[in-house]
C-alpha cells in the first residue's frame, strides 16, 4: 500500500528527472532540428504577448501559419476535429437528458451545477483515470490499433462535409462519395477490434456488426443516388445549393426514410444495436475495451453520429438554407439537432431486433425500396418536376 | 484469437455467472452458427443450505431466514411457511389477519411481477420498459412498507396472525395508486406489449406445448401460458381466497409473449383482489398471541400456496422440539428451470434472453 508520502516522493522524483532531462531534449530541438528544417518559431517576446493579448495572439498565429484561416486550424479545430468532438460530447449529454425525460427520470443533474452540463467532462476524466487492461491473449498490436483507427475514421468523415458556404475543410467534386468510401472501412475496424480481443462474445459481436454494416451500406448508397439524380452533381456544395427552392426530403421522402433507417443501423443504435446486445453478448465487440480505449471507440462512434446526421441535413433538409434572420450556420445547427433528436428517439420506444430480422429488412426490403426510390427520382426529373 | 476446435462449427459459450444477462447462475450454451444446439443450466452459485439452516432456528427465527431466498416476493415464501407452522403449532389466525395476509401476498405479487417486467424490458433492449415499471414499483413498495415497515423483507406474516394492522388511510391510498396504475398498464401496452418489434421478438419464440408443460412439471404463470388452468388460489384455496372473485388469465399459445401477457393480466387481477379484500374487511383482532416458547406437536404439515413465480410448497416435520426437525421447500423457480434447456434448444442465440427471462427464473430461490 502506497502512503501519501510515497506518492509525493514519486511525483517529486518524476519532476526532478524531467527537469534534469529537459535540456537534453529541448536544446537539440532548438539548436539543431529547427535551424536545419528552416521553421520559424515565435520569439519569447511574441509568445508572452500572445498569452496576454488574444487579438495579437490570433495575428501571431496567422503569421506562423496556424491562424483561423489556415488549413491546420480547419482540420484540428473548426470545423474539424475539436468541433466534432465537442458536438459528440454535446450529443452524449443531449441523448442522456432526452432519454431520461422520456423515461420519467432526471438524467445527469449534479456535474456543472446546471442540469449536469459538465457530465461528459466528468465522464472523460473518469475514463482517463481508469486502468487500460489488455487481455493476456489479445493481439496487442491490433488491440491498440482499433481505437485509433476508429477515431481516425470518424474524423476523416468530416473532411469534405461543409457547414456553410464558406466554412469547410476541403472541397471536392465527388465530396458525396468520399464519406461513403470512408464508412466502408468501418467493418474492418470493428473486425480488427473483435478479433484482437480474443473473446467469444466480442467475436460474435464483431461478426454481427460486419453482417449488419455490409447489409446496410448498399441501400444507403442507392438511397442517396436519388438526390444525385435530382441535383445532377456529386458535390455536396452543389447538392445543397440546388435545394434553395425545395428541400429534397419532399421529392425524395422514401429515400430520406431509407437513409434514416440505414443511419440507425450504421451507428448501431436501437433497434439495430444488435452487435452490442448486452443481455446476450455482454457488450459485443467493445467487451474487452476499458478506460480511454473504450472512450476513444465511443468518441469515434459519436463523431460518426455527428457526421452522418450532418450528411442527412445536407442531403435532404436543405443544409444551411432558411429565412435570412439567422446566419446559415445557425440554420444548419438547428436542422442538425432536429436530425439528432430523431435519431436518438427510437432508443426510448423500441426493443432490439434480431440479426436475421435485420438482415431480411436490409437485403430484401431496403434494397428493393431504394431502387423504387431511384425510379421515382428519374420520373421526377424526366417530368421536369424539380 | 485462439480458437479451440469443438468439433464441427460449434462454439461453447459460458453465459454467466458474471454476465449482464444471466443473474447468479450459468447457462452453458453450445451454438452452431446462430442456433443453440445445447443449453445446460448450471445453478448452485448462491446455494446456502437454507433448508438445513432452518433446522437450527426456532419457528419465529425462521421467518426472516426463509424469506431470504426470494426477497423480491417475501410474503410469497413466508406465507406457506407460516401456514405450515400454524398447523404444527396448532394455532388459528383471526379473520382480519387472513385478509391482511392476502393484501400483502397480492402486493408482493405485483412488486415481483413489476420487477420481472422491468428486467424483461431491458433484456429485449427496451430501456424505457426498464425504467417505467421500476418507478411504478416504488408506489407498491410504499404501500407495502406502510403495512410491513420495511421496503422488501417484511417478515410480516407470523404464526397466529400478522405483526401489524393496516394503517389509517391505507384504503384511500391503495385505491388511488391502483387507479393511477391502471392508466399506466395501458401505457405499458402501447409502448411495449403492442409494439410490433416486441411482438416480432417474442411471438412464437420458445413455445412450451401443453403436454410438455405437464411432463416437465412447470408451475405458475408459465403453466397458465401453456393453456392449463391451474392456480393454487383457486384449486386449493388458502387464507380466504375462496371468498373473493377473480379470474385466472390463461393463454393457449405457450410462447414468450403469452407468458408476458399472463403476468400483465395478473397485475390487474391482484389489484382487483385487494380491492375486494379492502371492502370485505371488518375490524377485529389481528393476532392470536402465543405465550411462551413455541413448541409444536410431533407431526408433519404440508402447505401449498401460489407465490408470484408459481406453486410454493412447504413440508415441515416436527419432533416436538423448539426447532423444526426438517423443512423442505419446493420452489417454483427450480421447477421452471427444468423447462429452460428444453425451450432454448433450437432457438437463436439472440432469443436466449427473450426465452430465459420469460420463465421468470430467480436463481437465489432455485438454489435456496
Amino acid at each position: 500500500m502506497e502512503t501519501f508520502e510515497d506518492f509525493l516522493k514519486r511525483i517529486l522524483s518524476i519532476i526532478f528527472w524531467l527537469l534534469l532531462l529537459s535540456p537534453v531534449i529541448i536544446f537539440p530541438i532548438f539548436f539543431l532540428i529547427i535551424p536545419v528544417l528552416g521553421i520559424s518559431i515565435p520569439t519569447t517576446n511574441e509568445f508572452l504577448t500572445a498569452l496576454i493579448d488574444p487579438i495579437k495572439g490570433i495575428q501571431l498565429a496567422d503569421k506562423y501559419g496556424v491562424g483561423p484561416s489556415s488549413t491546420f486550424f480547419k482540420i484540428a479545430a473548426f470545423p474539424g476535429f475539436t468541433f466534432a468532438a465537442l458536438m459528440a460530447t454535446l450529443i452524449i449529454l443531449y441523448e442522456r437528458k432526452l432519454i431520461a425525460k422520456v423515461q420519467l427520470r432526471v438524467g445527469p443533474l449534479y456535474a456543472g451545477r446546471f442540469e449536469g452540463v459538465l457530465q461528459p467532462i466528468a465522464d472523460l476524466f473518469k475514463l482517463l483515470g481508469k486502468e487500460i487492461i489488455v487481455p493476456e491473449r489479445a493481439d496487442k498490436l491490433f488491440f491498440w490499433l482499433a481505437p485509433i483507427l476508429s477515431i481516425g475514421l470518424g474524423a476523416a468523415l468530416l473532411a469534405v462535409l461543409p457547414l456553410s458556404p464558406n466554412i469547410y475543410i476541403a472541397r471536392s467534386e465527388v465530396s458525396l462519395l468520399i464519406p461513403f468510401a470512408i464508412i466502408g472501412f468501418t467493418p474492418l475496424v470493428i473486425l480488427i477490434a473483435a478479433w484482437a480481443s480474443s473473446n467469444k462474445f466480442a467475436f460474435i459481436g464483431g461478426l454481427r456488426a460486419l453482417h449488419q454494416l455490409i447489409a446496410y451500406e448498399i441501400p444507403m448508397l442507392i438511397s442517396v443516388l436519388g438526390v444525385v439524380i435530382l441535383s445532377g452533381s456529386l458535390d455536396l456544395m452543389i447538392i445543397v445549393e440546388s435545394q434553395q427552392q425545395v428541400w429534397f426530403i419532399i421529392p425524395q421522402l422514401l429515400g430520406a426514410i431509407i437513409f434514416y433507417i440505414t443511419i440507425l443501423s450504421e451507428l448501431e443504435r436501437t433497434p439495430f444495436d444488435i452487435p452490442e446486445a448486452e443481455t446476450e453478448l455482454v457488450s459485443g465487440w467493445l467487451t474487452e475495451y476499458t478506460g480511454m480505449h473504450f472512450g476513444l471507440l465511443q468518441l469515434g462512434l459519436y463523431i460518426k453520429f455527428y457526421a452522418l446526421s450532418l450528411l442527412f441535413t445536407l442531403l435532404f433538409l436543405g443544409g444551411w438554407y432558411g429565412p435570412a434572420f439567422l446566419p446559415p450556420l445557425a440554420w444548419l445547427l438547428i436542422k442538425l439537432f432536429f436530425v439528432i433528436t430523431v435519431v436518438i428517439l427510437p432508443r426510448a420506444v423500441m426493443p432490439r431486433l434480431r440479426i436475421d430480422q435485420l438482415m431480411r429488412l436490409g437485403w430484401v426490403w431496403l434494397i428493393a425500396l431504394s431502387f423504387i426510390n431511384l425510379f421515382i427520382a428519374v420520373i421526377e426529373v424526366s417530368l421536369g418536376l424539380i | 484469437m485462439q480458437v479451440v476446435n469443438q468439433g464441427g462449427d460449434q462454439m461453447v459459450l459460458h453465459v454467466g455467472p458474471q454476465h449482464p444477462g444471466s443473474g447468479h447462475f450459468r447457462i452453458i450454451v453450445t451454438i452452431d452458427g446462430d442456433y443453440i444446439v445445447a443449453a445446460k443450466p448450471d445453478p448452485g452459485y448462491v446455494h446456502r443450505g437454507a433448508e438445513k439452516m432452518a433446522e437450527y432456528r426456532t419457528y419465529i427465527q425462521n421467518i426472516p431466514h426463509l424469506e431470504r431466498p426470494v426477497i423480491i416476493d417475501a410474503t410469497g415464501i413466508t406465507l406457506p411457511y407460516v401456514l405450515a407452522a400454524e398447523r404444527i403449532l396448532d394455532v388459528e389466525s383471526p379473520e382480519r389477519a387472513q385478509y391482511i395476509r392476502m393484501i400483502m401476498a397480492e402486493l408482493n405479487r405485483i412488486i415481483s411481477h413489476l420487477y420481472w417486467l422491468a428486467i424483461y424490458g431491458i433484456f429485449l433492449g427496451h430501456s424505457t420498459m426498464f425504467m417505467w415499471p421500476m418507478g411504478d414499483r416504488e408506489l407498491f413498495i410504499d404501500l407495502a412498507e406502510s403495512i410491513g415497515g420495511t421496503r422488501v423483507t417484511f417478515s410480516f406474516v407470523v404464526p397466529g396472525g400478522v405483526r401489524n394492522d393496516i394503517p389509517e388511510g391505507f384504503k384511500e391510498r391503495a385505491l388511488k395508486t391502483f387507479q393511477y396504475f391502471e392508466k399506466r398498464i395501458k401505457e405499458y401496452e402501447e409502448i411495449f406489449f403492442n409494439n410490433p418489434l416486441m411482438k416480432s421478438r417474442t411471438v412464437g419464440i420458445g413455445i412450451l406445448k401443453k403436454q410438455n408443460a405437464i411432463k416437465l412439471g412447470i408451475t405458475g404463470p408459465n403453466l397458465r401460458a401453456s393453456g392449463i388452468d391451474s392456480d393454487t388460489r383457486k384449486d386449493e384455496p388458502y387464507c380466504l381466497y375462496d371468498e373473493v372473485n377473480f379470474d385466472i388469465p390463461v393463454y393457449q399459445e405457450g410462447d414468450s409473449y403469452a407468458r408476458c401477457m399472463v403476468r400483465l393480466k395478473e397485475l390487474q387481477q391482484s389489484m382487483d383482489i385487494i380491492r375486494q379484500v379492502l371492502d370485505r374487511m371488518k375490524p377485529g383482532p389481528i393476532k392470536h398471541v402465543i405465550r411462551g416458547v413455541m413448541r409444536g406437536e410431533p407431526g408433519e404439515a404440508f402447505v401449498r400456496t401460489e407465490a408470484a413465480r408459481g406453486t410454493m410448497f412447504f413440508h415441515i416435520v416436527s419432533d416436538g422440539e423448539r426447532f423444526p426437525y426438517r423443512v423442505k421447500i419446493s420452489v417454483p423457480s427450480f421447477r421452471n428451470l427444468i423447462g429452460m434447456s428444453h425451450l432454448l434448444v433450437g432457438s437463436r442465440l439472440a432469443d436466449m434472453p427473450a426465452v430465459y427471462w420469460s420463465l421468470d427464473y430467480w436463481p437465489v430461490e432455485a438454489d435456496k
